[in-house]
C-alpha cells in the first residue's frame, strides 16, 4: 500500500478530531441565539465530514468500482432531491424513469469500462435529445420548455457534473499511473475546504455580501479568506499530485473559483423552487446537494483541466 | 423478511418521513384517513407508523385489486396486514362486514375514502365508508393523514415509480358529531386532509 494513503487520511482523521473536540467545547460554552445555531451549523458539517471520509476510505480500500457505485448514489439521491423540489407532472414520468433508471446508471458504467467518448457526450447529446421525445409523446404541451429544461438541468447538474469527480480515476496520466485516487482526494479536499473556510472566515470578518438575495452567507471577506487558504492547502499537497507545487495551486484557484459558482448557481436554483436546503423534505438534516453543490461545478472544471494539461 | 426488503426499497425510492403534525402515534384504537394516488399509498402510511402499532393497524385495500391472485393476496393480507374490501358488493351484503370485525377487535384501520386513486394531488369526493364506520365507533380517533408527493412518484397508468421524496402528514384528530349530516362530515374530514396539503 502506498504509505501516503495512511498519512493523508491519518491527517485528515487527526484534523477532524481537533475540530470535533472545539465543536463541543463550542457547544457547551457558546450561549447566545445566533451564536448557538452557528455552533450546530458547523457541527453538523463536521459530521457531513466524518461521513464523507468514511466512504472515502471505504472506497479507496476496495478500489474503483465500489467508488463509482458511492458516487452514483450520491448522484442518486442528489436527483431524487432535486426531482423532489421540482413541480413535475404526471407525463413528465417517463422523462424521469428514463433519467433515473438509464442514463444515471449508464454514465458511471460508461466510467466502468472506460468508454470515456460516450462518457462525455451520452448526457449532453443522446439525454438532451431522448428526454424531451418521451416528454412530448404524452401529448401535454403545457410548460413544455419549462419542464423538460427542469428535467435536463437536473440530470446536468447532479448526475454529469457529478460523475466528473470518480471519471478521474481512468484519466492516464503519463508517470502517475495507480495514483489517480490521490488526484479524487485532491478534488474533494480542496473543494470541501475551500467550504468550511469560507464559511468560518465570513463568520468571523464578513462584511461585504457577495450576492446577498441569492446566498446571504457569502460574504467577499469568506471568499478571499477561505479561499487563498484552500488555495495554500492544495499547493501544500503538490507531493500527491502529478503537478508542481505552483501548478498545484493554480489546480486549486481554479476548484476554489469553480466550487464557489456552483454554491450560488444552485442556491439560486434552489431559491426559484423556493427552497431554502435542498433537504427541507427530511426535516432536521441537510440535503446531499447541500455538500455537492461545490463539487458539480468543480468537478467537471478540475477533469477537464487534468485532461488537457497532463494526460496522455 | 419481505416485509424488510419492501420497507427498504420503498425507502430507498421515496423516503416517506412520518410527520406527526397535530396527533402522536398510540395505541387507542383510530381510523387513519388519506388521500390516494398510487400503489404505493398503503406500504408508504403502513410503514411510518411505529412498528408496535402496524401490528394493530390494518390498511383497508381493494379485493379486486389485491386479491386479484395468489401472489397479490399474499403480499396484502399477509405482508401488510391488510382487510379486502368487495367495491362492488352482492346485494344484501354489507362491504364494511370486514372492516367491522377489525374495530370490533379494537384494533385501527387505514381507509382511502376517495375509493380509488386520484390524477392529482388533492383528494376527490370521500365515498360514505368513512361516515358509516364513524357513527358506529365512536370511540375510534378519526385521524386525517395526507401523503405527499406520492401521485407523482407513481402516477396513475404508469409502470414503475419514479424516486421522488414522499412525506406522511398525520394531523389532529376529527372530532364527529352524531347529528351533523353526511355529506357536510365526508365535506369536512376532506377539508382535514387538504389542510395538511
Amino acid at each position: 500500500m502506498d504509505p501516503r494513503f495512511l498519512w493523508l487520511f491519518a491527517g485528515v482523521g487527526g484534523i477532524l478530531l481537533v475540530a470535533s473536540i472545539i465543536g463541543a467545547i463550542l457547544s457547551r460554552t457558546v450561549k447566545s441565539e445566533g451564536g448557538r445555531e452557528t455552533v450546530r451549523n458547523l457541527n453538523e458539517r463536521v459530521r457531513a465530514w466524518w461521513v464523507m471520509v468514511a466512504i472515502f476510505g471505504i472506497a479507496f480500500v476496495f478500489g474503483k468500482v465500489v467508488t463509482l457505485v458511492l458516487f452514483g448514489l450520491t448522484s442518486f439521491y442528489c436527483l431524487r432531491e432535486f426531482i423532489s423540489l421540482t413541480p413535475t407532472r404526471p407525463a413528465d414520468h417517463g422523462a424521469l424513469a428514463i433519467a433515473f433508471y438509464i442514463f444515471l446508471p449508464l454514465q458511471y458504467y460508461l466510467i466502468g469500462i472506460d468508454w470515456l467518448a460516450l462518457f462525455s457526450i451520452a448526457i449532453p447529446v443522446y439525454a438532451f435529445l431522448l428526454l424531451p421525445v418521451a416528454a412530448a409523446v404524452r401529448g401535454e404541451t403545457a410548460d413544455f420548455l419549462m419542464r423538460t429544461a427542469k428535467i435536463q438541468w437536473a440530470l446536468m447538474l447532479t448526475v454529469y457534473c457529478i460523475s466528473h469527480a470518480p471519471a478521474l480515476l481512468i484519466l492516464n496520466i503519463p508517470g502517475y499511473e495507480g495514483q489517480n485516487f490521490l488526484l479524487l482526494f485532491f478534488l474533494v479536499t480542496v473543494v470541501q475546504l475551500s467550504d468550511v473556510l469560507q464559511y468560518v472566515f465570513g463568520k468571523l470578518f464578513g462584511r461585504h455580501k457577495v450576492a446577498p438575495r441569492v446566498s446571504p452567507a457569502k460574504t467577499w471577506e469568506g471568499l478571499i479568506g477561505g479561499g487563498l487558504s484552500a488555495i495554500a492547502v492544495g499547493a501544500g499537497l503538490w507531493w500527491i499530485t502529478p503537478f508542481t507545487p505552483l501548478e498545484a495551486a493554480g489546480m486549486a484557484a481554479a476548484i476554489v473559483i469553480a466550487g464557489f459558482c456552483g454554491g450560488i448557481v444552485l442556491s439560486a436554483v434552489k431559491r426559484s423552487l423556493g427552497a431554502k436546503d435542498w433537504g427541507t423534505m427530511i426535516e432536521g438534516h441537510g440535503g446531499a446537494l447541500d455538500r455537492m453543490d461545490s463539487v458539480s461545478f468543480a468537478a467537471p472544471l478540475f477533469f477537464h483541466l487534468c485532461n488537457y494539461f497532463f494526460a496522455a | 423478511m419481505i416485509r424488510l426488503l419492501l420497507f427498504a426499497a420503498t425507502r430507498f425510492l421515496v423516503g416517506g418521513h412520518p410527520r406527526w403534525q397535530g396527533s402522536e402515534p398510540t395505541s387507542r384504537q383510530r381510523i387513519y384517513f388519506a388521500n390516494h394516488g398510487s400503489h404505493l399509498d398503503t406500504v408508504l402510511l403502513w410503514s411510518a407508523l411505529p412498528p408496535d402499532l402496524r401490528e394493530t393497524t390494518h390498511p383497508v385495500a381493494a379485493a379486486d385489486y389485491w386479491g386479484r391472485n395468489a401472489l397479490a393476496r399474499f403480499v396484502s393480507t399477509h405482508v401488510l396486514n391488510a382487510v379486502l374490501l368487495q367495491r362492488r358488493p352482492k346485494k344484501g351484503e354489507d362491504p364494511l362486514r370486514p372492516l367491522r370485525d377489525i374495530l370490533d377487535s379494537g384494533e385501527s384501520l387505514i381507509i382511502f375514502p376517495e375509493g380509488t386513486r386520484g390524477d392529482e394531488p388533492l383528494p376527490r369526493g370521500f365515498k360514505g365508508g368513512l361516515h358509516h364506520l364513524a357513527r358506529d365507533y365512536p370511540r375510534a380517533e378519526l385521524i386525517p393523514v395526507y401523503l405527499e408527493n406520492l401521485s407523482r412518484a407513481w402516477p396513475k397508468g404508469t409502470l414503475i415509480p419514479v424516486p421522488i421524496s414522499c412525506s406522511v402528514r398525520f394531523g389532529p384528530p376529527l372530532p364527529f358529531a352524531p347529528d351533523e349530516a353526511k355529506p357536510a362530515f365526508l365535506d369536512r374530514a376532506r377539508q382535514a386532509v387538504v389542510a395538511l396539503a
